[in-house]
């Protein structure tokens, strides 16, 4: 039973602070959509994917209103496309089209998994498939591509690397009339999680059931409003109300996503446990950072309050869900958080201290403008840095930066929406292409010598 | 299925008369009201009983309506949610 100030409680979290469901994501199986040829294919998925997900945004809708609670997003994951066009990977964008068909007519914001996983070798049919990858996302709207290169157990592709460098440059050119959007939708990762909920990094992995409903609960609003009733609270304190919000958001999370899978007939996936912010005021993490003391996110200390935070979501969010899963943590995209944007305007911000950030929590350096004439391999290396965070910390991390097409630091590339604006951040000028030009593969670390 | 209605706005005369009304034309049942005045904000929270047969977001959408009909903001959520939340 429940008393009355907890439903006040509940309400306040929802119309004041913030509180929703980010994402209701139904994680769908390719596999048995393969045919003779990329046409049969392409028309195989988008039948599958309508019959599948067709009540999928009803059904979120019906529970947003039986429950109150705001579901903000209704997403699909698929296999990664590379594994179903591996016999016609040069026509794999018949595929990305009728992805991006089906989730346009579904009502679906974006579906994720025109994706590769790489990480320990690039076959031949995976990189004629990379190369498909800025042209269809140039022409699709809301079809979203990430692409694994590296993991703990393999090590890192570095010719993968390499590659994802030349491809990010190419997306940003070929939707430069909208500043780059196209880079939006690409991720580049090491250690991917095949349950992931969030784009523009989720993709149905080969290990997972056919039909399969994962959600994403949110809440850095909520998470901040409970920390400032407790201004002087030493840390552990702070860390034990940031548990008990976070168990309170993932029960939330946890109905929703058991109710949604019985409704649809599909399996319950996972929880995932990120505290996701939006552009909109009082829905930032870089705010709850500073709730716990910090004068700017950025400053030194940023790195410690982030790690304790992650940590506490995380203990909190475990507790309340019986099946927990994708990046879980705390999501610290630059354009998405009005609190990162206006540290990073400030310059206040910078690319170090975010790669050091991303030690500690999910996922990486996310929603990140540079300048447009970033050389192909600086966005290798960043990627190859990141991707060794990810490799020796046994954690997913991943990269999604724009290099804004004719912006140089100091200009602003501005997306709309849920995918916000960011100022262009300065990148060092050192050159690494020699570096990352040798290629092959660092080797998987010694720890990953588990067996 | 329990349910909560959650009524507020500017206090007025009539309020909990036309809500209780409201509700007995769907047949359901109140079990528990919570009312005050804060200032001239009117608060309540009436634990309910919702028929099985019911159409529970359809009539969530209704008991909205219904509050903007008469100027005051009115909620219906499965309690559920209020379970899960506050309750191990």
């Amino acid at each position: 039973m429940f008393n009355k100030s907890q439903v006040i409680e509940t309400i306040e979290m929802v119309e004041k602070e913030h509180l929703d469901i980010r994402t209701v994501t139904m994680g769908l199986s390719l596999l048995s959509c393969v045919r003779g040829n990329a046409r049969e294919t392409a028309d195989a998925v988008y039948d599958h994917v309508m019959r599948k997900a067709q009540h999928l945004v009803p059904t979120a809708e019906s529970l947003s209103r039986r429950y109150g609670i705001p579901i903000v997003n209704k997403r699909i994951s698929v296999t990664p496309v590379s594994l179903i066009t591996a016999a016609f990977p040069a026509e794999s964008g018949l595929i990305g089209g009728a992805l991006d068909r089906a989730a346009r007519e579904l009502g679906i914001d974006f579906l994720g998994g025109y994706s590769a996983l790489v990480h320990k070798g690039t076959a031949d049919y995976e990189e004629i498939f990379l190369r498909t990858i800025p042209e269809v996302l140039a022409q699709t709207e809301r079809l979203c591509s990430s692409v694994n290169v590296g993991s703990s157990r393999s090590g890192i592709n570095i010719d993968a690397v390499r590659l994802m460098g030349e491809i990010i440059k190419e997306t940003a050119e070929l939707t430069k009339d909208r500043d780059g959007l196209g880079c939006c939708k690409l991720v580049v990762f090491c250690n991917a999680v095949e349950d992931n909920p969030f784009m523009a990094g989720a993709f149905h992995g080969a290990g997972e059931a056919d039909t399969v409903i994962n959600v994403g609960v949110s809440g850095p609003g909520v998470v901040q409003h409970a920390l400032s009733f407790v201004p002087d609270a030493d840390l552990t304190d702070a860390a034990e109300v940031i548990k008990r919000t976070a168990f309170k958001i993932t029960r939330a999370g946890q109905l929703i996503a058991k109710e949604a899978a019985e409704c649809l007939g599909a399996r319950f996936g996972i929880v995932d446990l990120s505290l996701a912010p939006t552009p909109a005021r009082g829905d930032s993490v870089a705010h709850i950072l500073e709730e716990l003391g910090l004068e700017v996110v950025g400053c030194h200390g940023t790195t410690a309050a982030l790690a304790m935070l992650n940590d506490a979501v995380k203990k909190g969010g475990v507790m309340a869900s019986s099946r927990v899963g994708g990046l879980s943590g705390a999501f610290i995209p630059v354009s998405e958080d009005i609190g990162m944007i206006e540290s990073a305007e400030k310059g206040r911000i910078t690319i170090d201290k975010l790669e050091a950030m991303t030690c500690v929590c999910s996922v990486g350096l996310d929603m990140i403008a540079v300048p447009g004439d970033t050389p192909a391999s600086t966005l290798s290396a960043i990627i190859a840095d990141e991707a060794a965070i990810g490799m020796i910390n046994n954690k997913t991390t991943a990269v999604r930066v724009i290099p804004a097409p004719g912006k140089k630091v100091g200009d602003s590339v501005n997306f709309g929406g849920l995918l916000g604006r960011a100022p262009v951040m300065p990148v060092h000028q050192g050159d690494a292409s020699k570096f990352i030009g040798r290629g092959g593969l660092i080797p998987a670390p010694i720890h990953s010598f588990k067996n | 299925m329990r349910a909560v209605v959650t009524v507020t706005g500017s206090d007025r005369t009539g309020v909990i008369a036309g809500i209780s009304g409201f509700l007995a034309k769907k047949n359901i049942n109140i079990e528990d009201v919570s009312q005050t005045i804060l200032g001239n904000q009117f608060a309540m929270i009436m634990m309910i009983c919702v028929p099985e047969s019911s159409d529970f977001s359809a009539l969530a959408d209704e008991c909205a309506a219904y509050g903007k009909g008469i100027g005051m903001h009115v909620r219906l959520q499965h309690a559920d949610i209020f379970d899960a939340m506050h309750n191990i």
